[in-house]
């Protein structure tokens, strides 16, 4: 049987998702058996592959960079999941929506830090609103939650290896 | 003694009392419609719109909650369209304020998360508005914070009806609409606050909130209003 080809990405986000991810426990090794983690904060490769079964993403898009990302991720994958509340909502990362991004760096870098001026061109370009995922490309199923539990990750993957289509309602929630 | 009515809610003959709204009908008869805005023992307003239903020979749809039943009236309250423009509603809520449950006092204990839950609500399909927003932490013990707001005016209602101060009021319209105490003052100045903290015990989200609590500590006991309501026959 060929093996699916699983990638994840972390935009802006806290990497709690990609916690519960690695809090599967035992569950791993029944998956292990059928996917290949191809890319992601997990494993080493440097470039996302060009033919990826099923990408799970964590956080919004904040930047320029987040930007360009998604676009590629989206290119490169069958099936895209949104997976916890900055993906789908935004959540967190927007609360920094009601403040200019010029007025945010100078009061996270010149005021609180007492440091003279905001880091330039070595930073990724913010974007004026931290935005969820389907704001930029389609996204193929949304996994809320912060973070979604582990047992409803293992089970959206278990689902999608069987070939089914899992089925949400009332099992997540915002938050 | 008011008269008995018969109707049919999805098919099912039941009879209710003359002057009671389709809510209360079904209700009485073990049916579910959900809502958002109303309370029971407080009056309905049909303000947050997740409460209409089908009734036979009438184009539009109505709010349960403020449509007095007829004889025989027949009622759906379910059906693909109901359950379309319901998701619309809840998502509308979602994109209006900055509700992120995440951070929020009343994670896990909010009406407004729980109905999208309950819906299968995955992810909110409109832009988010982003609103700024202000929180007014003036009050001694609770703290109104306008992100988690959804204007649902039970805090306006309990305060009036049952607490007789009627300090919560709506100003402005549309989008740009708040709750406010006392003429637009902030609510630790308000003279007319009592203080008893209904208005927080009915909000459905963390909009009203006690102080002290962390993210999902906040738990609310609405139910304890309705049973003042009815000891004391007011509202519905």
């Amino acid at each position: 049987m060929k093996r699916v080809k699983l990638a994840t990405v972390w935009l802006d986000g806290c990497s709690g998702c990609h916690m519960s991810v690695l809090d599967m426990d035992a569950a791993i090794i029944t998956l292990a058996r059928k996917i290949d983690i191809v890319y992601g904060p997990l494993v080493d490769a440097q470039e996302f592959p060009d033919d990826v079964d099923v990408t799970l993403v964590e956080g919004a898009v904040s930047s320029q960079e987040d930007a360009t990302k998604i676009q590629k991720v989206r290119q490169r994958t069958k099936t895209l999941i949104a997976m916890g509340d900055c993906a789908v909502t935004s959540n967190v990362p927007a609360m920094r929506n009601g403040v200019p991004v010029s007025q945010l760096l100078h009061t996270i870098y010149a005021t609180s830090n007492g440091s003279k001026d905001v880091p330039g061109e070595r930073l990724p370009q913010l974007l004026s609103h931290a935005r969820p995922l389907h704001e930029f490309v389609k996204i193929d199923m949304h996994l809320p939650g912060c973070p979604p539990s582990s047992k409803l990750i293992v089970g959206v993957l278990s689902d999608l290896l069987d070939g089914k289509k899992p089925e949400l309602a009332g099992k997540v929630k915002f938050g | 003694m008011p008269k008995k009515l018969q109707l049919r809610i999805d098919g099912e003959m039941v009879s209710a009392l003359e002057g009671q709204t389709i809510l209360q009908a079904a209700r009485n008869s073990g049916k579910y419609i959900p809502t958002l805005c109303y309370l029971d023992g407080l009056t309905p307003v049909g303000g947050c719109r997740l409460c209409m239903v089908e009734v036979s020979g009438i184009d539009r749809l109505v709010p349960a909650c403020t449509t007095p039943i007829q004889d025989g009236m027949s009622v759906s309250t379910t059906s693909a369209k109901l359950t379309r423009y319901r998701k619309i509603m809840l998502e509308l809520l979602f994109i209006e304020r900055n509700h992120i449950c995440a951070v929020c006092v009343s994670n896990g204990h909010c009406e407004l998360q729980a109905m999208a839950s309950q819906m299968g609500i995955t992810n909110v399909r409109f832009s988010y508005n982003y609103p700024k927003l202000s929180v007014d932490q003036s009050h001694s013990r609770y703290v109104l914070d306008h992100n988690r707001c959804i204007l649902c005016t039970r805090c306006v209602r309990v305060c009036a009806e049952l607490e007789g101060a009627h300090v919560w009021e709506v100003t402005s319209r549309g989008i740009h609409a708040r709750v406010q105490s006392d003429l637009n003052q902030k609510w630790g100045e308000s003279r007319g606050c009592t203080n008893c903290g209904k208005c927080v015990q009915a909000c459905p989200t963390g909009a009203l909130a006690e102080k002290g609590w962390a993210v999902e500590e906040m738990i609310k006991r609405n139910d304890n209003i309705t049973v003042l309501a009815h000891r004391k026959g007011a509202g519905a």
